[in-house]
C-alpha cells in the first residue's frame, strides 16, 4: 500500500466528487446526464466482476450473461407481473445471485484457462437462449421487451431523466458502500486469501469452496443489479444487447480501472461508456481495436490499471511534498501487487 | 433413413472443420500450455488475406500455400512480440491479453475489409461426387483434416524438431539444458498453430461466408471439440471434432432444434470439464502443491 495522505485531504476529495455527482444533472446537458447514469450502472457491473476476478482470482469471460439475467428478470417482472420498477429490483438481484451461485458450483472444479473457457461458452450461448422461441412468451424473442420510463415519485421537482440519475446514483453508492465493507472485513480477507494462497487459506480454516461459490453469487448479484438498472435506464431489453462482447467490455472495464481496486470501477466504467463515442467518429471498428490494444498495453505497462496510476501519482506527490521537511527519506515498503497471482 | 445418413455425413464434414481449428488450439496448448482465445480471429485474418490474394487474381493453390506461409510467420511474430512479454505473468493476465488480441484482430478485420458478407471459393466446388449425400467440398474438408492430422503425428513422432518441441513443452528447464532453444520452440508452436488456423479458416469460409464474426461460433465448437478429445492430444481433438459435429447435427435435427446449437456446445463444455477434465483421450495432469 502507498502511504495515505492526511485524512482531511482525501475527505475533501471525496466530498468534492460527491458534490459534483449530485450537482451534475443541473449542470450537464440531457445526453450527458444519460451517459453519467450509464457510467454508474456499468460501475456496479464492473465491481461485480472485479469482486470475482480481481479479488477472488476466478476469471470470468461471461459476466454479460448475469447482466442479461438481471436485465431480463427486471423486464419480465415489470411487464408480466406488474411489479413497480423498484420493487422488481430486489427480485432481479436474488435471481442473479442464485444464477451466479449455481454457476459457481461447477466453476469450483475449474481453474485459470478452463474457467475462462467455460464462462466464454456461457457468454456465447446466452443471446441464443434469449432468442429461443419456446421462451418467446416471456422474453419477447428477438423483439425484446419494452418498459415504461419511471417518473419522479412524491412530486419531487425532477424530470424523468434527473430522477433516473439520482435513483441510479443512490443504488450505486449503496452497493459500493456494501462492497467496501465486505472487502474490509473477515470475509474480504478470506476472499483475497483464496486468490493469493488457496492452500494456506484452506489450512487456516477458510471454507474455500463455500467462499468461492458465494463470491460467484455476490459477483453475479452486482452484475445482475447493474443489468436490471440498465433495463430501467434504457427501458428496453433485447438479446443482441447481451452478446459476448458485453462480457469482454466488462472485463475491459475491470482492467482499465484496475484489477483488484474497488473505486477503479468508476474509471473503467467511464472508459467503456465514453470511448465508443470518440472512437466511432473514426470507424465502426475502432472501438474494438482501441479496447483490444488498451487491454494488452495496460497488462504490460500498468497491471494495476487507472486506479493504480492515481495511487502512484498520489504517493509521488505526497513524497515530493514531505521530502524537504522530514530529513531521511521514508523507508520504501514494497508495493503490494494489485493483480491476482 | 436418407435424412439420417445425410445428417451424419454433413456432421462429419462440419466436425472436420471444428477439428481443423481444434488442431490449432491443441498445437498451442501442447507447446505452451495456454488456451489461445485469439486463435479463431488469427484464422480470420488469414482467411481475409487469402480472399484479398484471390481477388487480386492469384490462382487458388498459390493463394493457399502463400497464406499458410504468411500465417505461419504471423503466428511466430505474435508470439515473439506480444505473448513473449507475458511469459512469467499469471493466468489472468494472459487470458486478458488473448482476449485483447481477439478484440483487436476482430476489429481490424472489420476495419480493413468491412462488415459485408463475402463469398469465398472452394477449389472443388461444382465437382460431382457421384452421390447426393455428400458434396465435394465436404469430402475435401475431411481429406485435408486427415492429411493434417497424419502430418502432425509424423512430425511430433518422427522428427528431431518435433521431439525438441515436445521436450520444450514438457520440461522447459531440462530441455534448455540439453541445448533446445525453448523460446524458439514456443514461437514455432505459435507459427504452426497460425498455419493450421489459416487452413481451417479457408475451409470454413466457403461454407459460412466470410465476415468478421465468422469465427466466434466456430471457435466455441473448436474449444468444445478439443476439450472432448483432450486438449493435449491432436488425434483426440480430431475425434472430438468429428463426434461433436455429428452429435450437434443429430441433436439439431431430432432433439433441440437449430436455435440452441450454441447452448448445446456450452452444455457439452461444462459437462466435459466436470466429468472428465482431461477429455476422452487425454491424460489428467498431476500437479505438485
Amino acid at each position: 500500500m502507498t502511504a495515505p495522505l492526511p485524512p482531511f485531504q482525501s475527505r475533501t476529495l471525496i466530498t468534492a466528487a460527491l458534490a459534483l455527482a449530485i450537482l451534475a444533472p443541473w449542470i450537464a446537458s440531457g445526453f450527458q446526464v444519460f451517459q453519467l447514469t450509464q457510467i454508474w450502472v456499468y460501475a456496479i457491473a464492473i465491481v461485480g466482476l472485479n469482486l470475482l476476478t480481481g479479488f477472488n482470482g476466478q476469471i470470468s469471460l461471461g459476466h454479460g450473461a448475469f447482466y442479461a439475467i438481471g436485465a431480463y428478470s427486471e423486464a419480465i417482472l415489470v411487464s408480466h407481473f406488474g411489479l413497480p420498477y423498484w420493487g422488481a429490483l430486489p427480485f432481479a438481484a436474488a435471481i442473479s445471485f442464485a444464477a451466479g451461485f449455481s454457476f459457481g458450483l461447477p466453476a469450483l472444479k475449474l481453474e485459470g484457462h478452463y474457467l475462462a473457457l467455460a464462462t466464454f461458452a456461457l457468454a456465447l450461448a446466452v443471446p441464443q437462449l434469449l432468442k429461443y422461441e419456446k421462451f418467446e412468451d416471456w422474453t419477447g424473442g428477438v423483439q425484446g421487451l419494452f418498459l415504461d420510463k419511471p417518473e419522479a415519485p412524491l412530486h419531487l421537482p425532477l424530470d424523468a431523466d434527473q430522477w433516473l440519475y439520482y435513483f441510479t446514483l443512490i443504488i450505486t453508492l449503496g452497493l459500493f458502500y456494501l462492497a467496501n465493507n465486505l472487502l474490509d472485513g473477515r470475509v474480504g480477507r478470506a476472499i483475497t486469501a483464496i486468490r493469493d494462497q488457496p492452500v494456506a487459506a484452506e489450512s487456516m480454516g477458510v471454507d474455500v469452496a463455500l467462499f468461492k461459490t458465494l463470491t460467484f453469487g455476490v459477483s453475479a448479484l452486482y452484475t445482475g443489479v447493474a443489468g436490471a438498472m440498465s433495463a430501467i435506464v434504457i427501458q428496453f431489453v433485447a438479446p443482441d444487447s447481451f452478446t459476448m462482447f458485453l462480457s469482454i467490455y466488462l472485463l475491459v472495464g475491470v482492467v482499465i480501472g484496475g484489477v483488484g481496486s474497488l473505486y477503479g470501477a468508476f474509471i473503467g466504467a467511464a472508459f467503456i461508456v465514453l470511448i465508443p463515442d470518440v472512437a466511432s467518429s473514426i470507424s465502426k471498428a475502432a472501438t474494438g481495436a482501441i479496447y483490444g490494444i488498451m487491454l494488452i498495453a495496460l497488462m504490460y505497462v500498468l497491471p494495476s490499471g487507472g486506479w493504480g496510476l492515481l495511487e502512484k501519482a498520489r504517493a509521488w506527490l505526497g513524497r515530493a511534498r514531505r521530502a524537504p521537511a522530514s530529513g531521511p527519506a521514508p523507508i520504501q515498503v514494497p508495493e503490494r501487487r494489485a493483480g491476482p497471482r | 433413413m436418407e435424412l439420417f445418413v445425410e445428417q451424419i455425413s454433413s456432421g462429419l464434414a462440419t466436425g472436420s472443420i471444428y477439428a481443423c481449428l481444434a488442431l490449432a488450439l491443441v498445437m498451442i496448448f501442447k507447446s505452451t500450455n495456454h488456451i489461445n482465445f485469439a486463435q479463431g480471429e488469427m484464422a480470420l485474418l488469414s482467411t481475409y488475406f487469402a480472399w484479398t490474394l484471390l481477388a487480386a487474381g492469384l490462382p487458388y493453390w498459390a493463394t493457399f500455400l502463400l497464406t499458410i506461409v504468411v500465417s505461419f510467420i504471423f503466428g511466430v511474430v505474435i508470439e515473439r512480440t506480444v505473448v513473449r512479454a507475458f511469459s512469467s505473468a499469471p493466468h489472468l493476465s494472459l487470458v486478458v491479453v488473448f482476449v485483447g488480441l481477439l478484440l483487436t484482430f476482430n476489429a481490424l478485420a472489420g476495419w480493413i475489409w468491412g462488415f459485408m458478407l463475402k463469398d469465398f471459393p472452394s477449389p472443388v466446388r461444382g465437382l460431382s461426387t457421384g452421390t447426393s449425400l455428400v458434396d465435394a467440398h465436404e469430402l475435401f474438408v475431411v481429406a485435408v483434416t486427415f492429411v493434417q492430422l497424419v502430418a502432425l503425428f509424423a512430425f511430433f513422432r518422427f522428427t528431431k524438431l518435433g521431439l525438441a518441441m515436445r521436450g520444450a513443452a514438457l520440461n522447459p528447464a531440462s530441455a534448455r539444458l540439453v541445448g533446445i532453444r525453448v523460446g524458439w520452440m514456443l514461437a514455432l508452436g505459435w507459427g504452426m498453430a497460425g498455419a493450421l488456423g489459416a487452413v481451417a479458416g479457408m475451409l470454413i469460409a466457403p461454407v459460412v461466408y466470410l465476415d468478421p464474426n465468422m469465427m466466434l461460433g466456430v471457435l466455441l465448437y473448436a474449444f468444445a471439440s478439443a476439450m472432448l478429445g483432450g486438449l493435449g492430444n491432436p488425434a483426440g481433438a480430431v475425434a472430438g471434432g468429428l463426434i461433436f459435429g455429428v452429435l450437434e447435427n443429430l441433436m439439431g435435427t431430432y432433439v433441440i432444434g437449430h436455435e440452441l446449437k450454441l447452448s448445446f456446445a456450452l452444455a457439452v463444455v461444462v459437462a466435459i470439464l466436470l466429468v472428465r477434465p482431461a477429455g476422452l483421450f487425454g491424460v489428467s495432469a498431476v500437479r505438485r502443491v
